[in-house]
């Protein structure tokens, strides 16, 4: 597959490794701890994990997992809002497969459907929009969730329903933005990161700038990856070279993707569709400020909150997690108290382990292996 | 987050709508692509182009050169690693 | 594939037991299934015990209930999956597959041709493995109250005296075999339900893996472990290896066959392919000296020419599966949680 294989070639992985051991040596010298790196982006996550990048890295580097699974950053009362829609006997409830599983406070997307609501997984929101011409009697729901690379695809879909005069399809949106994320993560009292690999396919909308605060305000080295493992390798080489150099910049490695500008064609669409919240719930997280957007007034029609009536409850996260402290980076994910007991794929008590992208979900199914035990 | 996947368009289906086929490894689908045209790039233009695809919508066009350029980056720099270690090793077998 | 919808249908009639029941049984099932342990409609098949006894000394029975959506697919349909995947189940015990029972659930309205074509399919691939359709059982309940059709087979087959397959069985040392690429049948119905609208020429693999079975055993009596990777994936069989026998399977990414295709299904829809089902795909874990011979004598074979050496059995970390990544890393392979669901993140 062009564009993927050259960029997983395990010959050149084998001599970036090097570099990185020698160059991760340097950089870390004089600190009392590894250098703690935080991959913002479940994808990456995902990549580290599939392809075993964690355990080759020196011991100077720790990868911290991030906040960028939007589905596990999703809070229960949300869940809960959306299995009520599932739940009107006109709906048609359709979302991305990812959704599905996600635990309210009472049930699933999944356990919703068993109990015969209408629920579809969809690949797009397209498709969810093509439902919606096929049963004109039916309303159909598209649950919009995910980061700014998403809020395109759905802001289009809104647009083309307009064109098409669609009455019946509406969003309900739970569309998150990143950078007031990050911004809270580095306001927190007990941070201890000294990098970033920054979000390569929300880069590609939103560009470079709108980074530049972490470079400027904290002080912090951030650079724009893409998700194959070499992409990553490369990333985490120019990271600790900054570090080394005492640098920090926005770096962009992406560059095949990312353009510094990012695409404005799918800026203006969110733009249209969409504007800020005051705050949005964050699972684990809490409520940040400006972290969420929804649909604006000029398109109210195709907002499932203002044409539906939701329970819109606050349901607080389960007291024994510590996924806030595993976000923020401040804990392991196997150092957390329920992890793989209480909290399982299977039975997610906390944020993180619902998705395979979230790190604890990561370190539970991929496991941490003991190099001791191994033999090769 | 974000699943995105390079393809490439081998026919526009609705240059009205701006739809296109897309090929990802030999699996076809119909995608939006509304996000990579402008009046420099029509849609009857975009046959041919790689683009990344996420949830059924080519997000960007791929830059053939910058990943041309990443890949010379990614080779160069792995062959200097061996200079370096040509140079450690001849400096061991001189000393 | 349905051209004669609304020629005629199934009715609840079809299942009363009076004559329209009797004209079914006898126009569409026992006519494409005919042998002579069928055609006397007894209530039971009745077969000589010589014939079982002379081929080993154990029986293997199994059974499996087939409710594949859609019914047809891209390289089957319902009729070849319940008859190859019985045979299947009764092969990975080692057993020389004899004798399949096939009871019919259909929702009321079906078209009477489309069970035509079933029974044709599993006649055929019946007679394929040399294995007879003996006993049988047809119902029929009102529309919504079943998806068209359901079918469930059960098989008898022998086991002959040498061989000892057994989930226990691994032992540091041994190999691992897969008999070809992987995923087909899962990324196949996938696409063949349409809700995702991706065309591809992917077709489930779904063959019997019996010949291929005794061509194995005939190298290699002494088969450890095996099983055909259905429901699960390969990951899941090579879990429950591991965790029966408490050994370590170490499995080598690179060696495992994937169509470019089956990988741009998973690549788009973030699927591990390794968890996607497979209706002809085997497992083996052998004695690493009999390992080669094995894989040789596969390759003769159609279902077997892809056949690869993926792995070997190690002690520890005991009961997990560790895969050496194509990238030079390594990861734990786990079990798999529920259903595996197309993503976006």
């Amino acid at each position: 597959m062009k564009y993927v294989d050259e960029f997983r070639d395990p010959e050149q992985a084998r001599k970036w490794l090097e570099k990185i051991s020698a160059l991760a040596k340097l950089a870390q010298a004089g600190k009392d701890r590894p250098l703690h790196i935080m991959e913002v982006c479940g994808g990456h996550t995902h990549t580290i994990f599939r392809y075993g990048i964690k355990q080759m890295l020196p011991q100077e580097i720790e990868l911290v997992h991030g906040p960028g699974c939007p589905v596990c950053v999703l809070p229960m009362g949300r869940v809960d809002d959306c299995v009520a829609l599932a739940e009107h006997p006109e709906v048609i409830l359709t979302t991305f497969g990812d959704a599905m599983r996600v635990p309210g406070s009472q049930k699933s997307l999944h356990q919703a459907k068993a109990e015969g609501a209408d629920v579809r997984m969809v690949y797009s929101p397209t498709d969810a929009l093509s439902i919606a011409r096929k049963h004109p009697d039916k309303e159909v729901v598209f649950f919009a969730l995910g980061f700014e690379t998403t809020m395109p695809s759905t802001a289009l879909t809104v647009l083309q329903a307009e064109e098409e005069g669609i009455g019946n399809f509406s969003l309900f949106c739970n569309h998150i933005t990143i950078i007031p994320t990050i911004k809270a993560i580095l306001d927190s009292p007990d941070l201890q990161l000294d990098g970033f690999l920054g979000p390569g396919h929300v880069s590609m909308i939103i560009g470079q700038h709108p980074y530049s605060f972490i470079a400027k305000q904290y002080k912090k080295p951030l650079v724009i990856s893409g998700f194959e493992p070499l992409d990553i390798l490369q990333s985490i080489w120019m990271i600790l070279s900054q570090l080394k150099e005492h640098r920090h910049e926005i770096e962009n490695q992406y560059g095949r993707i990312v353009q510094s500008e990012g695409n404005h064609n799918a800026l203006s669409a969110i733009e249209k569709v969409f504007e800020v919240r005051e705050f949005f719930e964050w699972r684990g997280l809490g409520s940040i400020e400006h972290s969420g957007v929804r649909v604006r007034e000029g398109y109210a029609r195709y907002d499932a909150e203002r044409k539906f009536s939701i329970p819109n409850l606050k349901i607080a996260d389960p007291k024994s997690c510590q996924c806030g402290e595993v976000l923020r980076g401040t804990l392991k994910p196997k150092d957390c108290k329920v992890f793989g007991t209480t909290c399982k794929p299977e039975t997610p008590l906390g944020a993180l382990m619902v998705s395979t992208e979230g790190a604890c979900a990561a370190y539970y199914s991929y496991g941490q292996i003991d190099s001791n035990q191994i033999i090769s | 987050m974000c699943l995105g996947i390079p393809g490439k368009i081998i026919e526009i289906t609705s240059t009205e709508n701006k739809l296109a086929r897309v090929d990802v490894a030999g699996v076809k689908r119909q995608i939006n692509i509304a996000c990579i045209v402008d009046d420099d790039h029509p849609p009857e233009s975009c046959v041919g182009d790689w683009v990344l695809v996420h949830v059924g919508f080519a997000m960007v066009r791929i830059n053939e050169e910058e990943a041309t350029r990443t890949l010379e980056l990614l080779r160069k720099m792995g062959e200097m690693q061996d200079e370096i270690k040509a140079m450690q090793k001849s400096e061991e077998d001189n000393s | 594939m349905n051209s004669r919808v609304g020629k005629a249908s199934i009715t609840l009639a079809h299942g009363s037991g009076g004559k329209a029941m009797r004209d079914l049984i006898e126009n569409v099932i026992v006519k494409s299934f005919d042998n002579p342990a069928l055609t006397p409609l007894e209530d039971q098949a009745r077969f000589d015990l010589k014939e079982l006894t002379c081929r080993g000394d154990r029986l293997a029975f199994t059974t499996d209930s087939y409710v594949v959506d859609p019914l047809f697919f891209p390289g089957g349909d319902i009729g070849t999956l319940s008859v190859n995947g019985t045979i299947n189940d009764l092969a990975m015990g080692g057993a020389v597959p004899l004798y399949l029972s096939c009871g019919f659930i259909l929702e009321e309205g079906l078209p009477i041709e489309t069970l035509r074509q079933v029974t044709e399919s599993m006649k055929q691939e019946a007679e394929k493995s040399q294995v007879s359709i003996v006993t049988g059982d047809t119902k029929v309940v009102p529309r919504g109250a079943a998806d068209k059709m359901f079918v469930n087979t059960a098989g008898i087959g022998v086991i002959p005296k040498e061989v000892d397959i057994a989930s226990t069985r691994a032992k540091p040392g041994d190999l691992v075999i897969l008999n070809g690429f992987i995923g087909d049948h899962g990324a196949a119905i996938l696409i063949a339900r349409g809700d995702l609208s991706l065309e591809s020429s992917v077709e489930s693999d779904c063959q019997s893996l019996s010949r291929l079975v005794q061509a194995m055993l005939k190298v290699c009596p002494d088969i450890h472990c095996l099983r055909d990777a259905t429901r699960g994936g390969v990951a899941t069989v090579l879990n429950e290896f591991a965790q029966s026998s408490g050994v370590c399977i170490k499995m080598d990414e690179t060696k495992i066959p994937i169509r470019d295709e089956v990988r741009g299904v998973c690549e788009i829809l973030g699927l591990d392919p390794l968890y996607l089902a497979n209706e002809g795909i085997l497992l083996a874990i052998v004695p690493r000296d009999c390992a080669e011979q094995v894989v040789e004598t596969m390759r003769f074979l159609p279902e077997g020419q892809n056949s690869m050496i993926i792995g070997e059995v190690v002690e520890a970390p005991a009961k997990r599966v560790v895969m050496k990544t194509s990238f030079g890393g390594e990861r734990i392979v786990d079990m798999m949680v529920g259903e595996q669901l197309p993503r976006i993140c």
